[in-house]
Protein backbone atom coordinates (compact mmCIF):
# COMPACT_ATOMS: atom_id res chain seq x y z
CA UNK A 1 0.00 0.00 0.00
CA UNK A 2 1.10 3.39 -0.97
CA UNK A 3 1.34 5.78 1.41
CA UNK A 4 -0.83 8.11 0.23
CA UNK A 5 -3.41 5.52 0.07
CA UNK A 6 -2.63 4.10 3.66
CA UNK A 7 -3.22 7.91 4.39
CA UNK A 8 -6.47 7.90 2.76
CA UNK A 9 -7.70 4.77 3.96
CA UNK A 10 -6.77 5.38 7.93
CA UNK A 11 -8.15 9.13 7.74
CA UNK A 12 -10.98 8.28 9.72
CA UNK A 13 -8.39 6.30 11.93
CA UNK A 14 -6.66 9.50 12.65
CA UNK A 15 -9.38 11.43 13.35
CA UNK A 16 -10.59 9.20 16.03
CA UNK A 17 -6.89 9.03 18.04
CA UNK A 18 -6.68 12.61 17.48
CA UNK A 19 -9.79 12.74 19.59
CA UNK A 20 -8.37 9.72 21.62
CA UNK A 21 -5.42 11.97 22.49
CA UNK A 22 -7.53 14.77 23.96
CA UNK A 23 -7.85 12.28 26.89
CA UNK A 24 -4.44 10.17 26.83
CA UNK A 25 -1.98 10.23 24.63
CA UNK A 26 -1.43 7.13 22.19
CA UNK A 27 1.27 4.61 22.16
CA UNK A 28 3.93 5.72 19.79
CA UNK A 29 3.32 3.61 16.98
CA UNK A 30 5.20 3.20 13.85
CA UNK A 31 3.10 1.48 11.44
CA UNK A 32 -0.28 2.38 11.07
CA UNK A 33 -2.82 1.43 14.17
CA UNK A 34 -5.79 0.24 12.41
CA UNK A 35 -7.78 -0.94 16.09
CA UNK A 36 -11.48 -1.02 15.66
CA UNK A 37 -10.59 -0.26 11.52
CA UNK A 38 -10.63 -3.97 10.65
CA UNK A 39 -12.15 -7.16 11.56
CA UNK A 40 -10.60 -9.34 14.22
CA UNK A 41 -8.97 -12.38 12.81
CA UNK A 42 -11.55 -14.81 11.60
CA UNK A 43 -11.04 -17.76 9.02
CA UNK A 44 -11.49 -21.57 7.89
CA UNK A 45 -8.78 -22.32 5.91
CA UNK A 46 -6.30 -25.56 5.28
CA UNK A 47 -2.99 -25.38 6.95
CA UNK A 48 0.59 -25.83 4.94
CA UNK A 49 0.45 -29.73 6.92
CA UNK A 50 -2.88 -30.34 5.45
CA UNK A 51 -5.00 -29.73 8.48
CA UNK A 52 -8.31 -27.63 8.87
CA UNK A 53 -7.76 -24.90 10.77
CA UNK A 54 -9.61 -21.69 12.34
CA UNK A 55 -8.52 -18.45 14.19
CA UNK A 56 -9.49 -19.85 17.17
CA UNK A 57 -6.12 -21.83 16.96
CA UNK A 58 -3.84 -18.92 17.05
CA UNK A 59 -5.74 -17.08 19.71
CA UNK A 60 -2.94 -15.97 22.86
CA UNK A 61 -0.42 -16.05 20.11
CA UNK A 62 0.50 -12.18 17.95
CA UNK A 63 -0.41 -12.66 14.33
CA UNK A 64 1.77 -11.06 11.67
CA UNK A 65 -0.31 -11.81 8.93
CA UNK A 66 0.72 -11.58 4.69
CA UNK A 67 -1.41 -11.90 1.50
CA UNK A 68 0.82 -13.96 -1.35
CA UNK A 69 1.43 -16.87 -3.81
CA UNK A 70 4.65 -19.46 -3.92
CA UNK A 71 4.64 -19.01 -7.70
CA UNK A 72 6.40 -15.49 -7.10
CA UNK A 73 10.04 -15.51 -6.34
CA UNK A 74 10.41 -11.83 -6.11
CA UNK A 75 8.02 -9.19 -3.93
CA UNK A 76 6.89 -12.57 -1.56
CA UNK A 77 9.71 -13.70 -0.76
CA UNK A 78 10.95 -10.23 -0.21
CA UNK A 79 7.83 -9.96 2.68
CA UNK A 80 8.86 -12.91 4.49
CA UNK A 81 12.67 -12.49 4.60
CA UNK A 82 11.46 -9.38 6.27
CA UNK A 83 9.11 -10.79 8.61
CA UNK A 84 12.00 -13.58 9.30
CA UNK A 85 14.49 -10.46 9.85
CA UNK A 86 11.77 -9.18 12.45
CA UNK A 87 11.29 -12.46 14.69
CA UNK A 88 15.15 -12.14 14.92
CA UNK A 89 15.19 -9.03 16.09
CA UNK A 90 12.24 -9.83 19.09
CA UNK A 91 14.73 -12.46 19.98
CA UNK A 92 12.49 -14.52 23.04
CA UNK A 93 9.39 -12.52 22.02
CA UNK A 94 9.29 -14.29 18.83
CA UNK A 95 7.95 -17.34 19.82
CA UNK A 96 4.91 -15.58 20.97
CA UNK A 97 4.29 -14.67 17.75
CA UNK A 98 2.81 -16.49 14.17
CA UNK A 99 3.53 -15.39 10.62
CA UNK A 100 0.49 -16.37 8.90
CA UNK A 101 0.94 -16.71 4.83
CA UNK A 102 -2.06 -16.78 3.05
CA UNK A 103 -2.23 -18.05 -0.39
CA UNK A 104 -4.17 -16.23 -2.94
CA UNK A 105 -3.51 -19.07 -5.43
CA UNK A 106 -5.29 -21.72 -3.85
CA UNK A 107 -5.32 -23.63 -7.38
CA UNK A 108 -1.22 -24.18 -7.20
CA UNK A 109 -0.43 -23.77 -3.90
CA UNK A 110 -1.27 -27.27 -2.49
CA UNK A 111 -0.30 -27.61 1.41
CA UNK A 112 2.48 -29.44 0.33
CA UNK A 113 4.19 -27.04 -2.12
CA UNK A 114 2.58 -24.12 0.45
CA UNK A 115 4.85 -26.10 3.26
CA UNK A 116 8.34 -26.08 1.68
CA UNK A 117 7.92 -22.77 0.83
CA UNK A 118 6.91 -21.71 4.02
CA UNK A 119 9.45 -23.36 5.82
CA UNK A 120 12.34 -22.08 3.83
CA UNK A 121 11.94 -18.59 5.25
CA UNK A 122 11.12 -18.98 9.02
CA UNK A 123 10.09 -21.65 11.59
CA UNK A 124 6.80 -19.64 12.74
CA UNK A 125 5.66 -19.43 9.19
CA UNK A 126 2.01 -21.07 9.20
CA UNK A 127 0.86 -21.26 5.28
CA UNK A 128 -2.60 -21.33 4.80
CA UNK A 129 -4.73 -22.45 1.37
CA UNK A 130 -8.18 -23.16 0.93
CA UNK A 131 -10.89 -23.47 -1.65
CA UNK A 132 -11.16 -20.39 -4.48
CA UNK A 133 -14.26 -19.45 -2.30
CA UNK A 134 -12.56 -19.32 1.50
CA UNK A 135 -9.35 -17.35 -0.54
CA UNK A 136 -11.87 -14.92 -2.04
CA UNK A 137 -13.80 -14.22 1.69
CA UNK A 138 -10.51 -14.19 3.48
CA UNK A 139 -9.13 -11.47 0.85
CA UNK A 140 -12.57 -9.16 1.33
CA UNK A 141 -12.71 -9.19 4.89
CA UNK A 142 -9.78 -7.46 4.88
CA UNK A 143 -9.84 -5.53 1.73
CA UNK A 144 -7.00 -7.15 0.31
CA UNK A 145 -8.69 -7.59 -3.29
CA UNK A 146 -5.98 -10.20 -5.52
CA UNK A 147 -6.26 -10.74 -8.88
CA UNK A 148 -4.62 -13.26 -11.63
CA UNK A 149 -2.49 -11.49 -14.48
CA UNK A 150 -3.27 -12.46 -17.74
CA UNK A 151 -2.19 -16.07 -18.42
CA UNK A 152 1.20 -16.74 -20.29
CA UNK A 153 2.30 -18.55 -23.48
CA UNK A 154 3.94 -21.25 -21.07
CA UNK A 155 0.78 -21.51 -18.90
CA UNK A 156 1.81 -19.39 -15.94
CA UNK A 157 0.80 -16.42 -14.47
CA UNK A 158 1.28 -14.03 -12.00
CA UNK A 159 -1.36 -12.54 -9.17
CA UNK A 160 -1.45 -9.13 -8.04
CA UNK A 161 -2.11 -9.11 -3.81
CA UNK A 162 -2.05 -6.67 -1.22
CA UNK A 163 1.26 -5.70 0.26
CA UNK A 164 -0.61 -5.35 3.79
CA UNK A 165 1.50 -7.08 6.75
CA UNK A 166 -1.40 -7.35 9.23
CA UNK A 167 -0.77 -7.27 12.90
CA UNK A 168 -3.35 -9.08 15.67
CA UNK A 169 -3.17 -9.12 19.15
CA UNK A 170 -3.92 -11.99 21.03
CA UNK A 171 -7.60 -11.83 21.19
CA UNK A 172 -7.37 -12.13 17.43
CA UNK A 173 -8.28 -7.76 17.16
CA UNK A 174 -6.62 -6.24 14.43
CA UNK A 175 -4.05 -3.86 15.50
CA UNK A 176 -1.59 -2.43 13.10
CA UNK A 177 -0.98 -2.46 9.10
CA UNK A 178 2.50 -2.49 7.52
CA UNK A 179 4.40 -3.09 4.78
CA UNK A 180 7.47 -4.49 3.87
CA UNK A 181 8.37 -0.67 2.89
CA UNK A 182 8.76 -0.19 6.98
CA UNK A 183 11.97 -1.48 8.11
CA UNK A 184 12.50 -4.50 10.34
CA UNK A 185 13.21 -2.12 13.37
CA UNK A 186 9.67 -0.32 12.97
CA UNK A 187 8.06 -3.68 12.71
CA UNK A 188 9.72 -4.95 15.81
CA UNK A 189 9.78 -2.38 18.05
CA UNK A 190 5.81 -2.07 17.56
CA UNK A 191 4.95 -6.06 17.96
CA UNK A 192 7.39 -5.36 21.47
CA UNK A 193 4.98 -2.88 22.11
CA UNK A 194 2.14 -4.38 21.46
CA UNK A 195 3.37 -7.89 23.65
CA UNK A 196 4.52 -4.68 26.93
CA UNK A 197 1.04 -3.87 27.03
CA UNK A 198 -0.40 -6.86 27.87
CA UNK A 199 2.41 -8.84 29.76
CA UNK B 1 35.32 -6.49 -5.75
CA UNK B 2 39.15 -7.82 -4.88
CA UNK B 3 41.93 -5.25 -4.00
CA UNK B 4 44.22 -5.19 -6.71
CA UNK B 5 48.23 -4.08 -5.65
CA UNK B 6 49.56 -1.05 -7.27
CA UNK B 7 52.41 -2.87 -9.46
CA UNK B 8 49.92 -4.93 -10.73
CA UNK B 9 46.88 -2.34 -11.44
CA UNK B 10 49.58 -0.48 -13.32
CA UNK B 11 50.72 -4.01 -15.19
CA UNK B 12 46.92 -3.87 -16.13
CA UNK B 13 46.42 -0.75 -17.05
CA UNK B 14 49.20 -0.99 -19.58
CA UNK B 15 47.57 -4.24 -21.08
CA UNK B 16 44.21 -1.76 -21.20
CA UNK B 17 46.10 0.37 -23.06
CA UNK B 18 48.01 -1.94 -25.15
CA UNK B 19 44.36 -3.64 -25.83
CA UNK B 20 42.88 -0.19 -26.17
CA UNK B 21 43.22 -1.14 -30.31
CA UNK B 22 40.70 -3.57 -30.02
CA UNK B 23 38.22 -1.31 -27.85
CA UNK B 24 35.00 -3.20 -29.38
CA UNK B 25 35.93 -6.82 -28.49
CA UNK B 26 36.01 -5.73 -24.86
CA UNK B 27 33.03 -4.90 -23.38
CA UNK B 28 32.04 -2.08 -21.61
CA UNK B 29 29.16 -3.84 -20.11
CA UNK B 30 30.08 -5.13 -16.41
CA UNK B 31 27.49 -7.94 -13.96
CA UNK B 32 28.32 -7.41 -10.38
CA UNK B 33 26.98 -9.44 -7.51
CA UNK B 34 24.65 -11.58 -8.86
CA UNK B 35 23.04 -14.29 -7.29
CA UNK B 36 19.60 -16.18 -7.54
CA UNK B 37 17.01 -16.81 -4.55
CA UNK B 38 16.69 -20.34 -4.12
CA UNK B 39 13.30 -21.27 -3.75
CA UNK B 40 11.69 -25.24 -2.81
CA UNK B 41 9.65 -27.43 -5.16
CA UNK B 42 11.51 -26.45 -8.69
CA UNK B 43 9.19 -23.10 -8.29
CA UNK B 44 10.47 -19.85 -9.78
CA UNK B 45 13.53 -18.64 -8.92
CA UNK B 46 14.69 -14.73 -9.30
CA UNK B 47 18.17 -13.38 -10.12
CA UNK B 48 19.50 -10.12 -9.27
CA UNK B 49 22.88 -8.18 -10.35
CA UNK B 50 24.21 -4.97 -11.22
CA UNK B 51 25.05 -4.22 -14.13
CA UNK B 52 27.23 -1.51 -14.86
CA UNK B 53 27.88 0.25 -18.43
CA UNK B 54 31.09 2.42 -18.46
CA UNK B 55 30.53 2.57 -22.20
CA UNK B 56 30.06 6.36 -23.71
CA UNK B 57 26.46 5.31 -25.15
CA UNK B 58 23.65 3.75 -23.27
CA UNK B 59 22.84 0.13 -23.79
CA UNK B 60 19.54 -1.84 -23.52
CA UNK B 61 19.17 -5.00 -21.98
CA UNK B 62 16.40 -7.28 -23.71
CA UNK B 63 16.69 -10.81 -21.58
CA UNK B 64 18.50 -13.44 -20.77
CA UNK B 65 18.82 -17.18 -20.88
CA UNK B 66 20.64 -20.56 -18.78
CA UNK B 67 21.64 -23.74 -19.38
CA UNK B 68 20.15 -24.07 -15.65
CA UNK B 69 16.53 -22.82 -16.31
CA UNK B 70 14.13 -23.80 -19.14
CA UNK B 71 13.10 -19.72 -18.80
CA UNK B 72 14.84 -16.48 -18.03
CA UNK B 73 12.37 -13.69 -17.90
CA UNK B 74 13.09 -9.77 -17.35
CA UNK B 75 10.43 -8.92 -14.81
CA UNK B 76 9.98 -5.75 -12.70
CA UNK B 77 7.87 -6.51 -9.12
CA UNK B 78 5.78 -2.99 -8.21
CA UNK B 79 3.77 -1.78 -5.11
CA UNK B 80 0.93 0.35 -6.67
CA UNK B 81 -2.34 1.05 -5.22
CA UNK B 82 -1.61 -1.10 -1.78
CA UNK B 83 -0.89 -4.30 -4.38
CA UNK B 84 2.31 -5.77 -5.39
CA UNK B 85 2.30 -6.75 -8.92
CA UNK B 86 4.41 -8.22 -11.29
CA UNK B 87 5.16 -7.45 -14.88
CA UNK B 88 7.31 -8.17 -17.50
CA UNK B 89 9.69 -5.95 -19.27
CA UNK B 90 10.99 -6.14 -22.34
CA UNK B 91 13.99 -4.00 -22.11
CA UNK B 92 15.72 -2.40 -19.46
CA UNK B 93 17.92 0.85 -20.62
CA UNK B 94 21.33 1.43 -18.78
CA UNK B 95 22.60 4.89 -19.40
CA UNK B 96 26.25 5.63 -20.39
CA UNK B 97 28.74 5.29 -16.99
CA UNK B 98 25.66 4.63 -15.07
CA UNK B 99 24.45 1.26 -13.66
CA UNK B 100 21.07 -0.68 -12.93
CA UNK B 101 20.47 -2.71 -10.09
CA UNK B 102 18.19 -5.96 -10.23
CA UNK B 103 17.33 -5.96 -6.83
CA UNK B 104 14.60 -7.50 -4.24
CA UNK B 105 11.37 -6.00 -4.64
CA UNK B 106 12.10 -4.02 -8.21
CA UNK B 107 13.83 -5.34 -11.50
CA UNK B 108 14.66 -9.44 -11.44
CA UNK B 109 14.92 -12.52 -13.75
CA UNK B 110 12.57 -14.67 -13.30
CA UNK B 111 13.91 -18.29 -13.82
CA UNK B 112 11.75 -20.88 -14.35
CA UNK B 113 11.69 -24.89 -14.70
CA UNK B 114 15.08 -25.75 -13.80
CA UNK B 115 16.81 -28.37 -16.44
CA UNK B 116 18.33 -30.39 -12.95
CA UNK B 117 17.84 -30.28 -9.18
CA UNK B 118 19.61 -26.53 -8.04
CA UNK B 119 19.91 -26.28 -4.46
CA UNK B 120 21.72 -23.03 -2.20
CA UNK B 121 25.40 -23.68 -2.54
CA UNK B 122 25.26 -24.19 -6.11
CA UNK B 123 26.17 -21.82 -8.78
CA UNK B 124 24.24 -21.13 -12.31
CA UNK B 125 24.98 -19.78 -15.89
CA UNK B 126 23.43 -16.97 -16.68
CA UNK B 127 23.88 -15.16 -20.37
CA UNK B 128 22.80 -11.98 -21.00
CA UNK B 129 21.29 -10.39 -24.16
CA UNK B 130 21.50 -7.05 -25.27
CA UNK B 131 19.70 -4.83 -27.69
CA UNK B 132 23.01 -4.81 -29.90
CA UNK B 133 23.13 -8.66 -30.39
CA UNK B 134 26.07 -8.62 -27.63
CA UNK B 135 25.75 -11.24 -25.04
CA UNK B 136 27.45 -11.66 -21.68
CA UNK B 137 28.03 -14.87 -19.21
CA UNK B 138 27.81 -14.61 -15.92
CA UNK B 139 27.76 -16.86 -13.01
CA UNK B 140 25.62 -16.53 -10.05
CA UNK B 141 25.64 -18.23 -6.74
CA UNK B 142 22.61 -19.90 -5.33
CA UNK B 143 21.51 -18.36 -1.91
CA UNK B 144 18.84 -19.62 0.48
CA UNK B 145 15.53 -18.55 0.03
CA UNK B 146 15.89 -16.37 3.64
CA UNK B 147 19.31 -14.72 2.17
CA UNK B 148 19.03 -10.87 2.55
Amino acid sequence: MTVSNLRLFLLPALGALLLAACSHAPPPWQLNDVRGHLPDLQFNLTSDTGKPVTAADFRGEYVMMYFGYTHCPDVCPLTLVHLHGVMQKLGAEADKVRILFVSVDPTRDTPQVLHQYVTAFDPHIVGLTGTPQQITAMAKRYRAAFNQDAQQSNGGYEVSHSSGIYIFDTAGHARLLGTSADTTDEIAHDVKLLVGQDS
Amino acid sequence: MKKLSYPFAFASLGLLLAGAAFATQSSPIKVEHGWVRWLPANLPAAGYAVIRNDGDRPVKLTGADSSDYGMAMLHRSMQQHGKDTMAMVDALSIPAHGEIKLAPGGYHFMLMDATHPIKPGDTVHITLHFADGETLQATWPVKPANAE
